[in-house]
């Protein structure tokens, strides 16, 4: 799995953080995503969904096959 | 499409129970999530019910959300609409300007700075318990706890003195009741202003360590538009996350197993406000956005310049997306719920929220462990009529 992050799209509401605060942190000035773990392991992956998911502005999105 | 063209709809505000949605939303989203809705200044529109559709609507950028182009769902709102116009107030804008407000500020609402504020919020909130106990019981949680620690919280963080709440705090109320006049609501509104416009003022000349000084610092807005911001801020800050303390508060006492359940292990506290945020959903009459173009969602189009107003009340129930969604289930994962919105505008200060309502219900419980309500349930009267909903008073005893 490899997490994309359009930091542009993002508007820094943090669910991301609030869902798996491991794999994403927040820029400090702006508040938008930065991913710690671009490539999470396996068994972070529910939760990498689940915040994908959650997501209010589309900024995120994940390939399977990384 | 079998009936689901009927007649338009009026958006219902009725509840045959006060902890849940009217009922009309249950037998329409099964219908049509999306369907016909003539409102208030006899537009017709569109309202979705469904939980997919809604999501589709605040997400897609083909809607806009300027206020002068969005149709009121119920008279009041007509009210609402004329004083949401003026520099700062980004959240009836649209990008590019909702985009530079927001840009702005994110970065001091982020996960990790709101987590900083942490032990201060505990201190604040135990300060309220203190004075709960001192004042004796019965007493009126909305105004010894529920309202005070928000409005404590917020006027911290924006840098306004809390001294002056009596004024804002009245102006703030006067301006989410529906029932006001028009010219009630844009005096409270104006009072605000030029309450908010003195104190940036005096920041300019004295910056102190706090959100609007920081604002003033960036250089990149002007006077009058970091004035409707913060407008916005205290406003929006004030009787959300009061309501969430006073309401949930009041849910839980109304349903003993999941109070115990709560009591029994704090760590259930987070899940608890995911769920009560999505069972009782405050902000229950909008929001609103209209087309910019014509868009199709769930097979049905939506033409440019219609509007279509999203229950979140009713998404927040809705079956598909959350299981045996008129219970109470503390224990469920409720996050991806639609009570702080979803898109763009999705709440600025959604975590803060989170976290008064985390410290604030453990906080509660623990202090009094025999709180219960001061008056029969039935009796406890509900903001039917102001834009967020709850309790006027919570009459609670120990």
């Amino acid at each position: 799995m490899r997490i994309k992050a359009d930091t542009e799209v993002c508007i820094g509401a943090g669910m991301c953080v609030f869902t798996a605060g491991d794999v994403f942190d927040q820029d400090e000035d702006e508040g938008t995503v930065v991913v710690l773990l671009p490539e999470p392991p396996p068994d972070r992956h529910a939760a990498v969904r689940r915040a994908v998911q959650v997501c209010p502005s589309g900024a995120l999105s994940i390939s399977e096959n990384a | 499409m079998t009936n689901a063209m009927h007649e338009p709809v009026t958006f219902p505000v009725t509840r045959e129970h006060p902890l849940d949605p009217p009922q009309d939303f249950t037998r329409w989203r099964e219908d049509a999530p999306l369907r016909p809705m003539l409102f208030a200044d006899g537009h017709v529109g569109w309202l979705a019910t469904g939980y997919a559709a809604s999501r589709a609507v605040l997400a897609d950028p083909r809607f806009s959300n300027d206020v002068q182009v969005t149709h009121p769902p119920i008279p009041q709102r007509i009210r609402q609409q004329t004083l949401a116009k003026f520099p700062g107030f980004f959240l009836r804008e649209d990008p590019p300007e909702h985009t530079r407000f927001r840009r702005l500020l994110t970065g001091q609402f982020t996960v990790r700075r709101m987590r900083l504020l942490e032990p201060r919020i505990e201190k604040i909130t135990s300060d309220r318990l203190d004075a709960m106990e001192r004042e004796g019981s019965p007493v009126d949680l909305v105004q010894s706890f529920a309202l005070p620690i928000p409005s404590l919280v917020i006027c911290e963080l924006l840098g306004v003195p809390y001294s002056d709440h009596d004024r804002f705090q009245r102006d703030s109320s006067a301006l989410l009741n529906l029932d006001n006049s028009i010219e009630r609501a844009r005096e409270a509104m104006e009072s605000l202003l030029d309450y908010v416009r003195g104190l940036v003022a005096r920041k300019r000349e004295e910056p102190g360590d706090d959100l609007i000084s920081g604002l003033i610092a960036t250089g990149k807005l002007t006077d009058v538009e970091i004035t409707g911001a913060s407008v916005l801020m205290l406003v929006a800050g004030h009787e959300t996350t009061a309501n969430m303390l006073a309401l949930g508060t009041y849910t839980l006492l109304r349903n003993p197993a999941q109070l115990a359940a709560l009591r029994a292990d704090p760590s259930l506290a987070e899940p608890a406000v995911e769920e009560l945020l999505r069972y009782l959903t405050i902000v229950h009459l909008g929001p609103v956005r209209t087309a910019t173009e014509d868009v199709e969602i769930e097979g049905r189009t939506i033409r440019a310049g219609q509007s279509v107003t999203v229950s979140l009340s009713a998404a927040n129930r809705d079956p598909g997306r959350f299981g045996d969604p008129d219970s109470l289930d503390i224990t469920r994962q409720a996050t991806g719920h639609l009570a702080f919105g979803h898109g763009i505008h999705q709440c600025l200060g959604q975590q803060l929220a989170r976290i008064e309502m985390r410290i604030g219900y453990p906080a509660l419980l623990g202090r009094f462990p025999g709180l219960r309500l001061a008056t029969p349930g039935e009796e406890v009267a509900m903001r039917s009529n102001m834009a967020i909903y709850g309790v006027h008073r919570l009459p609670v005893a120990w």
